[in-house]
């Protein structure tokens, strides 16, 4: 659950950096002041093994929605389903309002138990603002570059690759950023319906009223959803094309 | 998604079963429901009386506006059980480690971005010819804000809140695991006791509160908002 | 009543002030036009006034006043500010935006409410339909009307003007300013005004003070700055077409010959070329039993005939009105071919006569020995 912060580059990158260090900082000083930190060494076996656990379920549940979700994104755009567009984009934003445990327990109470409920819950959590940010970021290249290109001959192929999807393609990363963030972040409760992950770490932790078990999986779990939007945000900046990305 | 016809007969039987749940825990179901809208509802009003005036006061500098709103979208990014968990041990200090407390101030965290962030660019936008013609005309800042800019900030600060709203409605639900009560508790007892009932219960009851929010909290955009921008 | 004295404005970061010791005075009622290119410091001069920018040195005093002496919220409160892009305030409607002031300053509701209504009387827009409409639903000329009243609402007795009509479409600009002039027949407020436009500001200014580069380089009436620019920037700017740009500055009577001879049409034609000869005219008017112009006898054609003016007359081409301004005039004789007019008063009666030479003579007066 987070969505993509849209803030200049200075101060993106100026903070940037500060903020981590200090946020790193924090962390580790108040659980080092809970007297927490040995207990979370201590764990870091089951670190180590979730995490990777962690990262899978977002890299699949993820890759599947940016593959998935982009086309789908436009070929609501095409002409002929042009017009269902909207209807469709109502659907996904009423979809977009149910919160993602609902989502993961009626992928359970369909699929069962496990990774593969899990992933598809995740799937279908992350999906929404892909498609609907691919929709919106090719509706709204302005129509005179369309225009221009009908004029010139373009196929309708070619417009899309070399006109539509470049333009849009600044909005349509924000949307797969935003859809990450939600995923990183939705990845802990894929524990309750028996999907792996750092989640095991967390509710086991205030369950058995273990700090340092919780602390050893809400840590990394935190940093690992700062570092994936800082990623998702350097390539945001540095993939797109300097003429298209209003970042550059 | 294949499904066979035996699995199609067993899921309408469980709906059916599901239905029969509803009506037999209907007090149940809607003091958890006040729970929910308790939590949030405190906690977004709280919000809202935090997130505006920040936002209002970081349009004076821009250094400022981007550090505030660069802390509260590192705060969101922060998985909301991380969140719960992290603040276990310093509630606990005031006994407070589980339950309702951590729940309203851990929405109270995540409502701050779309609110600061939403209520920063409404005023920010706002047509400068406005503001020098208010100027001009001898109001002090405060009646600016209070005849001009706020009333044309309405409808975009009422959106955050919106967003606000709907997406702590699911923190809300993952609450219950602290201990907070609320619908969360349905999907989280229909999970722990593999009882299919409770659980879509508590996955409808929530989707339904979080579609019946947006929509009721788009009527209250439109009427706050004067019929001379609509 | 509002006195500038040496007042300047240096920007931080700049080199050169973009106010220089400008000092003028615009007595009270009437409307003082600050004219100059674009960056010449006029904007300037006029936010000084209520001091959206502050003077870097200088003072400036209204009602004898220095207005540094006033909160400054509590100074714009007593000056309507008019802007270019209007600024009225979407979420008001019509009559929230005209009452703004009064309501800030705590005047009784109705009363406030009840000036909004004869306000919009004032500029030809009914008040049931436009008090309660919300400004999109104006057009960018209404807009712009209600923008002015929204200034003078509160009876300010001063007034600043900041382009206001830059933003309108040419032809609806004319009937605003038209109506402006109106306006201040009776409101007599004393008016500073900024504009770019030469036309603008010699149609609409009693007084016009020129800008260059931070500098008042000439402050005067319209006629004095046409026929007598300060120097080679100003005659630049104000065209070379000043001279005529002078005509709308002076209507018939001004340049109309009066007690005019004239025939009835019972006249011989010898009385008529009698007449031409001894005033030294070539044409003399016909009129009809009220006194109206009905046609001219042409002395050419006339001298050696014989008979009556009544059968011998030409038509007249046209006639101009008292009311109509010199370059009015002058068109009408071009679009006519003429030379001359008869004129006209309110009642259609002949009361004397135009004539391009006299135009020409009176225009040159003000040169001298230029």
């Amino acid at each position: 659950m987070t969505e993509a912060a849209a803030i200049g580059v200075a101060g993106q990158q100026r903070l940037l950096r500060n903020g981590l260090i200090v946020v790193a900082f924090a962390l580790g000083a108040w659980a080092w002041a809970g007297g927490l930190l040995p207990s979370i060494v201590a764990r870091w076996d089951d670190i180590a093994y979730l995490a990777p656990q962690h990262m899978q379920l977002v890299a699949i549940s993820g890759g599947l929605a940016v593959v998935i979700g982009v086309p789908l994104g436009v070929l609501l755009t095409r002409r002929g389903i042009r017009r269902y567009g909207d209807i469709v984009l109502q659907g996904l934003n009423i979809g977009a309002t149910i919160p993602t445990l609902a989502v993961l327990a009626l992928s359970m109470s369909l699929l069962g138990i496990g990774n593969r409920p899990a992933i598809f819950g995740l799937f279908v959590a992350t999906i929404l603002p892909i498609v609907a940010n691919t929709l919106a970021g090719i509706r709204a290249v302005p129509s005179h570059l369309i225009e221009a290109a009908t004029g010139m001959g373009m196929s309708t192929r070619q417009m899309l690759w070399q006109v539509e999807l470049p333009n849009a393609m600044f909005v349509i990363y924000a949307g797969i950023r935003t859809a990450l963030a939600i995923n990183v972040g939705t990845v802990p409760l894929a524990f309750l319906i028996g999907g792996g992950g750092l989640g095991e770490l967390i509710f086991r932790g205030i369950a058995l009223n273990e700090f340092g078990m919780m602390l050893a999986g809400a840590i990394p779990t935190a940093m690992l959803a700062i570092l994936v939007d800082f990623i998702m945000g350097q390539m945001q900046f540095w993939t797109i094309p300097r003429g298209v990305n209003p970042l550059r | 998604m294949v499904a066979h016809a035996g699995v199609i007969e067993e899921n309408v039987s469980i709906l059916m079963e599901t239905l029969d749940y509803i009506l037999a825990n209907w007090p149940l179901i809607v003091s958890r429901t006040g729970e929910h809208v308790s939590i949030v509802g405190v906690a977004v009003g709280l919000a809202i009386l935090t997130g505006v005036p920040i936002g209002i006061a970081i349009t004076q500098n821009k250094r400022a506006a981007d550090a505030v709103l660069y802390v509260a979208s590192i705060v969101i990014t922060i998985p909301s059980i991380a969140l719960f968990g992290m603040m276990i041990p310093v509630l606990s200090l005031i006994g407070q480690g589980i339950g309702y407390l951590p729940a309203v101030i851990a929405v109270l965290l995540y409502s701050q971005l779309p609110i600061i962030r939403n209520t920063y660019t409404a005023i920010t936008n706002i047509d400068p010819a406005l503001r020098e013609a208010a100027r001009g005309m001898g109001l002090t800042r405060l009646q600016r804000l209070s005849e001009v800019e706020l009333p044309l900030a309405v409808p975009v600060i009422m959106a955050g809140v919106r967003i606000a709203v709907v997406m702590n409605i699911g923190v809300t639900a993952i609450a219950a695991y602290i201990g907070a009560g609320g619908l969360g508790a349905f999907i989280s007892r229909g999970i722990s006791q593999t009882d299919p009932r409770q659980l879509i219960t508590g996955a409808l009851a929530v989707s339904a509160l979080a579609v019946v929010a947006d929509v009721v909290l788009q009527g209250l955009q439109r009427l706050l908002t004067s019929p001379g921008t609509r | 009543m509002i006195r500038l004295e040496r007042v300047s404005k240096l920007f931080p970061g700049s080199t050169a002030p973009a106010v220089d010791q400008v000092s003028m005075e615009v007595p009270e009622g009437v409307i003082c036009i600050l004219l100059g290119p674009s960056g010449c410091g006029k904007t300037t001069t006029l936010k000084m006034v209520n001091r959206l920018i502050e003077p870097t040195s200088g003072a400036i005093y209204i009602e004898g006043k220095s207005t540094a002496d006033f909160d400054p919220v509590k100074l714009r409160r007593t000056l309507g500010y008019v802007i270019q892009q209007i600024g009225l305030f979407p979420n008001k409607t019509i009559e929230d935006n005209i009452c703004i002031v009064p309501d800030v300053l705590g005047w009784d509701r109705a009363k406030s409410r009840k000036r909004a209504a004869e306000l919009l009387e004032l500029v030809a827009l009914d008040p049931a339909i436009f008090l309660k409409r919300y400004p999109k639903q104006l057009s960018g000329g209404q807009q712009q009307r209600i923008g002015v009243l929204r200034g003078i609402a509160a009876d300010p007795p001063v007034l600043l003007m900041d382009e206001p009509f830059g933003a309108i479409d040419p032809i609806n600009r004319e009937i605003i300013q038209d109506e402006f002039l109106k306006m201040q027949a009776t409101l007599k407020k004393t008016i500073m005004f900024v504009s770019h436009d030469i036309d603008e500001a010699v149609k609409m200014g009693d007084r016009i003070a020129i800008f260059r580069e931070g500098r008042l380089v000439q402050y005067d009436t319209p006629d004095n700055i046409l026929a007598h620019p300060a120097d080679r920037f100003v005659s630049d700017f104000v065209g070379s077409d000043r001279t005529l740009k002078r005509l709308q500055l002076l209507k018939v009577p001004d340049a109309m010959e009066r007690d005019p001879p004239g025939v009835t049409a019972d006249d011989k034609l010898e009385r008529a070329v009698a007449l031409m000869e001894e005033a030294g005219h070539a044409a003399v008017v016909m009129v009809g039993p009220h006194g109206r112009p009905r046609g001219y006898v042409d002395l050419k054609t006339a001298r050696g005939a014989k008979g009556k003016v009544g059968e011998n007359h030409e038509s007249l081409p046209t006639t101009i009105k008292l009311s109509e301004n010199l370059r009015t005039a002058v068109s009408t004789m071009f679009r006519h071919d003429v030379m001359w007019l008869a004129c006209v008063d309110d009642d259609g009666r002949f009361v004397g006569y135009v004539t391009l030479r006299g135009i020409t003579h009176l225009l040159a007066e003000a040169y001298g020995h230029d």
